[in-house]
């Protein structure tokens, strides 16, 4: 279906190629999943099967691309509308027209396609992607699942025989992204679409592709294969397949159906391991959790909200939140898409004054102090850490960051050095990559040493390796006293560094205690780890390793 | 395509490449159906005109992940049953066709009350629909300008009621005849009030219009050589709320800096990174569109293009000469036929011009007898206060001098609740569900 003949890519203004060596095809029919670490090549990949990549994006492409027979060379993106489908990691930019209907229209009125079936075919994808009820809605008051699923469906009503898509549940809460999965299974199984998506989100979409293509390094050669075989030598692989590894299953399983089915020995060998199990000790025995759940609460914790209800016109945003952050402590909130997860943290940073109840941080109220003096007490990395950064090289921003936080100058370039090693100080940040923007932003905001640190979907784009940086560099700051509270869909993360776990609901905190009783309770929060080992308390895969590792050293 | 075949040269697209090499290309049939599908019968039955009024409720969701409590029972008026955007256009702009013919503040008061009541029996809780109270507001700051500009510029109106006298600034001889300060009569006041308030009636009246019909859908009413021009006006529109939420994060996040959040200066230095936000957001959208087929086009032979030309350039050039003929003294005799032979012309070019365009239409408005009732009431009530200016004209503008209470002149006032009808032969928006009317 989708045929790649001796593929490369260069863009003009670098030497290298973005892309090289590609010569694999795609059979018909096939769920095809592309992986592989940031800045190898995947967006490009990508985009030379829709034509975007050189016709829109410019640069030079070697090689041949053939979809269903139609020479990406020789025919315009807007040619290959009839074959291929496109939708992107956000789908805002991809609307053209303002309503469901329209939006699904769209793509098939460029095409001249007539009245009677143009019907027809919008009421047969409203139906198959679960969109009647929606279909008179503005896409603006969408949630982002719907959204997702309305980009999908305005490329499929041309019937395409190709869906190209790029990280489409990487900003999705764990239920939106399993209603998005399960449209592309419909999809390959009911139609025979062929799709080859990109995600990075590996825990969520590994098990349902029939071929991997990874793409190791860019302008490496891609090896494609069945996914078991490819998540055996991967750089980036979801924790099943890492505990499949640590506990040396072969095949590797890939969902946590198959690694439950296979782990009865692994459980016994840890349940034996006893230590582990008494009291929920997995976490006590990992070195960097000193913390005991009864930090000092004392006279001014880093945050504190009492009755906490916010209201914007219509919307009650926050309703009746209580939460106490305490010194080196992590919380993780979590909840779905505009569950109010995002107004908490902009609370907390004075951004919306408190309709009812009160918020203090440090003993100030955020919305009323100056925002230079909030600085010593809160910093926030928003959820587009590109917003924090306004200078045209790194150096400039440290030097400003020190300006704002009245910081010794240097304080901020020595952060940046601990965070980031090895970024020049012309480098502007905009050429950063995703993951070491958000450390830059991270340094920026930790220049005024804040005692209380807030991030906002802060895995969003990053893939495994960025991420462990990440949870690194957290589990750090956490140990030397700074409160942390991040906003996350990745279970995941949560999991792996945080001490406490806060369910919100339509704004309401529905669930609030030690990330093991939380997590484990809930079916859509779970870690993979902690799925497959159920009942046993083990939530991640370093815990299981280093329990396995402590009962060899006492066997 | 043969697999021995030697691979082709490279091929180098320059940079700024999306648009430099647009070329026609012949219209390929759309082929294929989803296989299997194919004995799916065509969509649900047209609900008829006559349970359109009626309120409807939308059944809750059946998709067990999705957050459906808030979406599932948003109102809104089904597409079925939706008034063509024109007839609200063509109501609205008769009535301030009619508001521009008076200046009795009890029959532009009653104009504004027809039109505000149709709107809040009317309007949907769409996001164009809550534009109404932006107009109202607007409405006010312009008769707070004309009050102002009366006060301090002074009023030609002779008036002999003086509320109070400004100190008066002398100006040089050359400006003279303009005044600034000096006394303040009653009967200015009131003339500059008829005067705003007229305004006023007419933008609010626009408002109505706005806050009924879609935007976006009267565009699509526009004939298809137009279609271009209302892409990009339908795109701006989109663009401009989230231009406005790029400004409010981009401030917010000048606050996390430690920087304060208010004043000129941090809206100037948000300014750059906004406009970086929606360059490359308008990229994206490019892009998307391009990969959605906009901008193909049917290949028509050139004797067609240049007619089209013609016909376009020669209507527009019949409407101008036809226009000044009818407004010049000279001219009258051949002013209206140049006119309607120009817009013959022109319209004749727009049609010959969509045959380049491959698009059809996904479920037009259709005109209906809603619709014609609603156009027919905004038209009555502009011809009969156009009218009411020949039996009435004292009773249409009360003077100002002297200075006497306005009356209301009981036929035009009946002539303008004729604007009432849109409020009972439009379809109404669908029912709010309980869960949405009361939040706690």
């Amino acid at each position: 279906m989708i045929r790649f003949e001796q593929v490369s890519v260069t863009y003009d203004d670098t030497a290298a190629p973005a892309l090289g060596g590609v010569d694999l095809t795609v059979p018909e029919g096939e769920l095809c999943l592309l992986v592989g670490p940031s800045g190898a090549g995947k967006s490009t990949l990508l985009g030379t099967v829709s034509g975007l990549v050189p016709h829109f994006t410019g640069g030079t492409l070697h090689g041949r691309v053939t979809v269903a027979g139609r020479d990406t060379r020789t025919h315009r993106p807007r040619e290959l509308t009839d074959v291929v489908g496109t939708v992107g990691q956000d789908p805002l930019a991809h609307f053209v027209t303002d309503t469901v209907e329209d939006e699904l229209a769209y793509g098939m009125e460029s095409l001249g396609v007539a009245p009677a079936v143009m019907r027809r075919r919008v009421e047969e994808t409203l139906d198959l992607l679960g969109l009647a009820t929606l279909r008179d809605r503005p896409i603006a008051t969408l949630s982002g699942g719907q959204q997702q699923r309305v980009a999908i469906g305005s490329v499929l009503t041309t019937h395409p025989k190709v869906l190209v898509l790029d990280e489409p549940t990487s900003a999705l809460d764990p239920g939106a992204a399993e209603e998005v999965l399960a449209v592309l299974q419909r999809l390959v199984h009911d139609l025979g679409t062929t799709v080859l998506m990109a995600e990075h989100r590996l825990e969520r979409v590994v098990q349902y592709a029939d071929q991997v293509i990874l793409l190791p390094a860019p302008g490496a050669a891609p090896v494609i294969g069945d996914p078991a075989e490819i998540m055996a030598i991967s750089p980036v692989h979801p924790p099943v397949v890492a505990l499949g590894r640590l506990a040396g299953w072969s095949p590797l399983p890939l969902s946590v159906r198959d690694a439950r089915r296979r782990s009865a020995s692994l459980k016994e060998r840890l349940a034996s391991s006893g230590a582990g199990v008494r009291g929920g000790a997995p976490h006590a025995a990992e070195p960097h959790i000193g913390y005991s759940g009864k930090g000092r609460a004392g006279e001014n914790p880093p945050a504190q909200a009492t009755g906490l209800t916010i209201r914007h016109a219509h919307l009650t945003a926050l309703r009746d939140v209580d939460l106490t952050v305490r010194e080196g402590e992590t919380i993780a909130l979590m909840g779905r898409n505009g569950a109010g997860k995002s107004t908490l943290l902009r609370t907390l940073v004075g951004t919306h004054r408190p309709t009812t109840g009160s918020v203090r941080v440090g003993g100030l109220k955020p919305h009323s102090t100056p925002p230079a003096e909030l600085l010593r007490h809160v910093g926030l990395v928003p959820q587009e850490p590109r917003d924090l950064l306004y200078a045209d090289t790194v150096a400039a921003e440290c030097e400003a960051a020190d300006g704002d936080a009245r910081a010794e100058p240097g304080t901020c370039r020595a952060l940046v050095d601990e965070l980031l090693p090895g970024v020049s100080d012309a480098t502007h940040p905009r050429d950063l990559s995703e993951g070491q923007r958000l450390a830059l932003a991270l340094a920026v905001v930790l220049t005024a040493r804040p005692p209380l640190i807030l991030l906002d979907e802060p895995t969003r784009g990053l893939d495994y390796a960025a991420k462990e940086r990440l949870v690194e560099i957290l589990r750090g700051l956490a140990s030397d006293g700074h409160a942390i509270v991040l906003a996350t869909h990745d279970v995941e993360l949560a999991a792996e560094l945080a001490h406490r776990v806060v369910v919100i609901a339509d704004g309401e905190v529905v669930a609030d205690g030690p990330t093991a009783e939380v997590v484990v309770a809930s079916p859509a929060f779970a870690p993979q780890v902690a799925k497959i080992l159920a009942p046993l308390p083990w939530l991640t895969v370093p815990q299981v390793r280093r329990a396995l590792e402590a009962r060899k050293g006492t066997a | 395509m043969n697999a021995d075949e030697p691979l082709p040269e490279p091929l180098t697209v320059p940079r700024p490449g999306p648009r430099s090499a647009a070329t026609g290309t012949a219209l390929r049939a759309p082929g294929g159906r989803l296989p299997g599908r194919d004995h799916f019968t065509a969509g649900r039955p047209e609900r008829g005109a006559g349970n359109c009024a009626t309120s409807h409720t939308q059944p809750a969701a059946a998709l067990p992940h999705t957050p459906q409590r808030r979406s599932a029972s948003r109102p809104h008026t089904a597409r079925a049953c939706a008034l063509h955007a024109g007839a609200w256009w063509i109501w609205a702009l008769g009535l301030a066709t009619a508001a521009s013919r008076t200046t009795n503040p009890l029959l532009l008061g009653l104009l504004v009350g027809v039109a505000g009541y149709v709107v809040a029996a009317r309007r949907t809780d769409a996001p164009w629909a809550r534009s109404y109270g932006a107009f109202l507001k607007l409405g006010l700051v312009v008769i707070g300008i004309r009050l102002v500009f009366a006060v301090v510029l002074g009023s030609p109106i002779p008036g002999t009621h003086v509320l109070v006298t400004l100190p008066e600034v002398p100006l040089p001889d050359w400006a003279r005849g303009v005044r600034i300060g000096g006394r303040v009569t009653a009967e200015g006041l009131v003339f500059a009030l008829y005067d705003g308030l007229k305004l006023a009636a007419l933008l609010i009246c626009v408002g109505a219009a706005n806050a009924l019909a879609n935007p976006a859908r009267l565009l699509k009413s526009l004939p298809g050589a137009l279609y271009e021009a209302g892409v990009a006006v339908v795109v701006a529109m989109t663009f401009a709320p989230n231009l406005v939420a790029d400004v409010q994060r981009l401030r917010a996040a000048r606050r996390l800096r430690g920087r304060p959040d208010h004043g000129v200066k941090a809206l100037l230095q948000v300014g750059l990174p906004v406009l970086e936000g929606a360059l490359e957001r308008s990229v994206a959208l490019a892009a998307a569109m391009d990969a959605r087929g906009y901008g193909r086009t049917a290949q028509v032979p050139p004797a067609v293009r240049h007619t089209t030309s013609a016909l376009t350039l020669g209507g527009l050039l019949g409407v101008c000469a036809g226009t000044y003929g009818l407004l010049g003294d000279v001219g009258a005799g051949y002013g209206l036929p140049v006119l309607a032979a120009g817009l013959a012309a022109a319209l004749a070019g727009l049609w010959l011009g969509g045959r380049r365009s491959v698009r059809t239409r996904y479920r037009p408005d259709r005109w209906g007898v809603r619709a014609w009732l609603v156009a027919g009431s905004g038209v009555a009530v502009a011809a009969l206060m156009i009218r009411a200016n020949s039996y009435a004209p004292a009773a249409l503008h009360p003077p100002a001098v002297p200075l006497t209470a306005p009356e209301l002149p009981l036929w035009p006032a009946a002539s303008v609740l004729l604007g009432l009808i849109p409020a009972f032969a439009a379809p109404g928006p669908a029912t709010r569900t309980p869960s949405e009317e009361d939040p706690q």
